[in-house]
């Protein structure tokens, strides 16, 4: 009886599919359950708050590079936070750093890139119809929008946003007497991180089901796309940390405005002894980097999984060690749990720790050299093509080594002392963390946004827009490891009152510049995007000449991805330049869905044993798409 | 409201160029049939040949910059352990810079070499267990010897200080910092935020022994070759104890005192003559951002012979002599909160 019911299901299914265009406005393109939709939701919120923060960083650095320039000309913008003798506020410069932080990291490099392409990517490279929960799934997006408004909210507070550096350390983020943006800025900056944070857990729980549950017949995790294994350890990663800032904001909420002392003691203010006694500002240290540190890797993972695809397609070889990428994945998400307190080492907690963290920091340089070595040999005798994507792939393995290296500075407790909280930290983590991850994103972009959208980008603009940024981004990054060796320290307004902050007034102006220009080279990617989105050229269907199951879908795939049954997966993703290949019919790549009894002079051994099961694996495909609990 | 107008314009045309551009790179491509013929255009080779062209003049300009920033560099170090941590620091860095040197020789020479070509066919190399083992084991063993030194070198640092190290007290508040010295029985006494007012900006107990005799300081006085000890505290919000000629760095926290050793070894009048700046001062910043004054708490540090350091010391006076008044206010405030303790 039962199978009876299940095929008058799945034969509903594919009604469906063959009228898609049924839903109103709301349900298509709004409230929609489409794991695609609610992808390019994500990455258009995603630039938009790029474009918001990349602006904050004009703002604070017009101030580093010209101290002395009047700035009277930016008052129809900033208003009162331009003084009455036209210099910026320096409460504002402190908020403006503050937010741009917290939306770089949060909502763009986590929201905007792990959103966008574990939405996009999981479903279409696994083989599954959509998300496990299409409803957890739009209430993740909209989640992420309530948090947006509430943050983009905070901006125009009168008080001004927080600002007491994107790590929000209490006292300072406590005390609205401290700074005036711990007052309502620093609620809605709570606020709004409360409700991110349940955004980013309903994502993440709802990818590692469907990784988990929802792979096609065949789709064994051994054959799965090291995109999907980025996608699906990053989902872990947040899954297991973003609770822990949860609990670090609700107990700074509960001293804020309820008088608990957890981060609070000894605390005498504007005159006035506080009733708090106890807390220590440590422990609000210890939760906040607890999630802090897991988060760097919950923003780098997706560019280096979204690279990897890239730059074994482009270079027309297989991914080198693909195990070994995945180890090293595996090893670098374990480890990124148990090395938190190395942004601590000067906090005043117990020296031993900081042994202990100066050593397990340590061992990180071992998984991440394993992928950049891997990059590289991937490179190495291939073929390759520069697409746009490509291009920035090889930017990313580039800023990922050169920022990545200065962390085995950083990491040594002994050397941390004189560069914690100087400028080399500031280059250290843009070029690692966010120049890195930006350039996975735009790699992202670039290689699927014929899939997104059905059109090509132009790939001339994505070049010049390609070597603008990567220039662009040493130029900046690059002189800040200079200004930091000279012991400049992060957040402040200006280096006048120091004599020995005093050097290095030009390389400041020069930075600037180079930000300026980097920044205004983003336009010509965000003119291409939404131009191409009707003007460009139509995308033919796997226009890069990926394995992927992606790319064996329609030009603009439906709901429910496949208008017929879903493919079948018989080997690994990076079947390409195989040899005797042609002899099979197929040129320099070979599609996950196509069966080893179709390839037989390009099998490998292995393989040729593993031919012969094919047709019980077609059976299985059947059986799947009827009942996909076996 | 002009402004507004002229951002919209400049908006409107930097659109409009960009459109045209677009089209025009369109039409090219179409008229030049890219899309069907081959896989690449001439741009793959313009690509390839603009890494190698970036790693030789990328290499240039970090040398020359390299060059020309330096004398900035890690100002000399004052202190024993900074010289250490110094050594280790361009060790560290001789180290990663020739990792990251190699790695882009070949990270931007392989586009170069291994780009598209029709004659070729790409290499079918999926892995080899012998490169991941060594890839792992190099930099595995690299870091085991730089987690040995940094080991003994923080070890060293963060131990106890001796019995005869000076200890001078700083405490952080928005935004400027306050010294303490222990006066003639080289102890300080004890403190509470709640003893702070108008006066007695420490919250300095007089009712210990050991405060009787302790003085402020507007500059840190040091004597060269000493061992000091840095106790350090905050009232207010988190600050953080810079001496950057001294390498030493400590967060001052409120309600959790924290501290720090270390032992200058160059006077403020050697330092002046060694950088031929009669001018130079050894400085105390902030560096953890605590509000809108953070980047201007400076405290200057005047390191001095012994002797003149014990001349310095016999001219200071207890605090409590600076203000006669305070001990009769003091005990008036105790006896006060004593009364509300009881009425409770």
């Amino acid at each position: 009886m039962s199978s009876v019911a299940l095929d008058v299901e799945s034969k509903d299914v594919h009604s469906h599919d063959d009228h898609e265009h049924h839903g109103n406005f709301w349900t298509n393109y709004v409230f929609s359950f489409d794991h695609k939709v609610i992808a390019k939701q994500y990455l258009i919120s995603g630039i938009f708050w790029a474009i918001i923060g990349g602006g904050l960083s004009l703002l604070f650095r017009i101030q580093l590079g010209f101290p002395e320039a009047n700035l009277e000309w930016l008052r129809p913008l900033l208003g009162d936070w331009i003084t009455e003798s036209g210099k910026m506020d320096t409460t504002f410069y402190l908020a403006a750093v503050t937010m741009h932080g917290t939306i770089m990291v949060f909502f763009v490099l986590t929201a905007g890139l792990s959103g966008t392409f574990s939405n996009f990517l999981i479903p279409l490279q696994i083989g599954a119809r959509d998300m496990a929960s299409g409803f957890m799934n739009m209430l993740s997006y909209w989640l992420f929008f309530l948090a947006s408004v509430i943050m983009f909210a905070s901006l125009f507070a009168s008080t001004g946003p927080a600002s007491g550096g994107w790590v929000i350390y209490p006292p300072l983020s406590a005390l609205p007497q401290a700074v005036s943006g711990s007052g309502i800025g620093m609620t809605l900056w709570l606020v709004s991180m409360v409700f991110f944070i349940a955004s980013s857990l309903l994502g993440s729980i709802n990818y590692i089901s469907t990784v988990i549950n929802l792979r096609t017949a065949g789709m064994s995790f051994a054959k799965m796309p090291l995109t999907i294994w980025s996608f699906f350890i990053t989902a872990i990663i947040g899954t297991l940390s973003f609770p822990v800032l949860f609990a670090a904001a609700l107990l700074l909420v509960f001293d804020r405005s309820f008088g608990t002392s957890f981060y609070l003691s000894d605390i005498y203010i504007q005159g006035e002894l506080l009733e708090h006694s106890g807390g220590s500002p440590i422990l609000f240290q210890h939760l906040f980097w607890f999630l802090g540190h897991p988060e760097v890797y919950i923003v780098l993972l997706p560019a280096l999984g979204l690279t990897s695809e890239v730059i074994s397609t482009n270079s027309r070889k297989p991914i080198f060690g693909y195990r070994a990428m995945i180890g090293s994945m595996l090893g670098i998400a374990f480890l990124s749990f148990i090395v938190w307190a190395h942004h601590m080492f000067v906090s005043g907690m117990n020296p031993f720790l900081g042994t202990i963290f100066m050593f397990l920091t340590l061992i990180i340089a071992v998984p991440s050299a394993v992928k950049a070595f891997n990059y590289i040999t991937t490179l190495f005798r291939g073929n390759i093509i520069f697409t746009p994507a490509m291009l920035f792939s090889i930017g990313l393995v580039s800023l990922f080594i050169s920022g990545g290296v200065t962390g085995i500075i950083l990491g040594n407790s002994a050397l941390d002392i004189q560069l914690h909280d100087t400028y080399f930290v500031v280059a250290h983590f843009h070029l690692v963390m966010g120049s890195a991850a930006f350039f996975g994103m735009m790699a992202g972009v670039y290689h699927w946004y014929p899939k997104m959208f059905g059109r090509m980008m132009n790939s001339a603009m994505g070049y010049v827009h390609f070597w603008l940024t990567f220039i662009g981004a040493y130029m900046v990054f690059f002189p800040m490891h200079y200004i930091g060796i000279a012991g400049f320290p992060r957040r402040y307004y200006s280096f006048t009152n120091f004599d020995a902050f005093s050097t290095f007034t030009d390389l400041n102006t020069f930075i600037s510049i180079a930000a300026i220009l980097t920044v205004t080279a983003q336009f010509i990617f965000v003119f291409n995007f939404f131009w191409s989105m009707f003007r460009g050229r139509l995308a033919p269907l796997n226009p890069w000449n990926a394995t992927t199951l992606e790319w064996t879908t329609p030009r603009k795939p439906g709901h429910g991805n496949w208008p017929g049954a879903l493919p079948v997966v018989y080997r690994w993703p990076y079947d390409y330049s195989k040899p005797d290949a042609d002899k099979d019919g197929f040129t320099d790549f070979i599609p996950q869905n196509v069966p080893l009894s179709k390839t037989e002079h390009s099998n490998t051994p292995e393989e040729k044993v593993l031919a012969q099961l094919d047709e019980k694996f077609d059976q299985l495909g059947e059986e799947r798409e009827k009942n996909p609990f076996i | 409201m002009t402004t507004a107008l002229l951002f919209a314009t400049g908006a409107i045309l930097i659109i409009a160029v960009l459109a045209l551009v677009y089209r025009i790179i369109t039409l090219v491509g179409i008229a030049k049939g890219d899309q069907k013929k081959t896989k690449v255009t001439t741009s793959n080779k313009i690509n390839a040949a603009l890494f190698p062209i970036v790693l030789i003049v990328g290499s240039g300009l970090i040398m020359w910059s390299f060059n020309d920033a330096k004398q900035f560099f890690l100002p000399e170090a004052a202190s024993i352990h900074g010289k250490e941590t110094d050594h280790l620091f361009w060790i560290t860095m001789g180290i990663v810079f020739t990792a990251f040197a190699l790695t882009h020789l070949l990270l931007f020479t392989f586009p170069f070499l291994f780009q598209f070509s029709e004659k070729r066919k790409a290499d079918f190399n999926p892995h080899n267990d012998t490169l991941e083992i060594a890839w792992t084991a190099v930099p595995a063993i690299v870091m085991a010897v730089l987690v040995i030194f940094g080991w003994r070198a923080w070890a060293d640092i963060t131990a106890p200080a001796t019995e005869d190290a000076i200890q001078v007290e700083l405490m952080g508040k928005q935004f400027a910092w306050e010294i303490r010295y222990p006066g003639k029985d080289l102890k300080l006494g004890r403190y509470d935020v709640a003893n702070i007012d108008n006066t007695n900006s420490m919250g300095v107990d007089y009712d210990d022994v050991n405060a009787q005799d302790d003085f402020t300081a507007r500059e840190i006085y040091l004597p060269v070759g000493r061992e000091i000890e840095l106790k350090i505290r905050a009232i207010d919000v988190i600050h953080s104890v810079f001496l950057p000629h001294f390498r030493v760095k400590m967060d001052a926290v409120p309600g959790m005192p924290t501290r720090f050793k270390f032992t200058p070894t160059i006077t403020t009048a050697e330092m002046r003559q060694k950088t031929n700046n009669p001018k130079f001062n050894y400085e105390l910043a902030c560096t953890e951002v605590c509000g809108y004054g953070h980047f201007g708490m400076r405290k200057l540090v005047k390191v001095v012979t012994q002797k003149e350091y014990d001349e310095w010391l016999m001219k200071q006076k207890p605090w409590l002599e600076k203000n006669p008044d305070y001990l009769s206010q003091w005990e008036a405030k105790k006896a006060k909160t004593a009364s509300v303790a009881k009425s409770h």
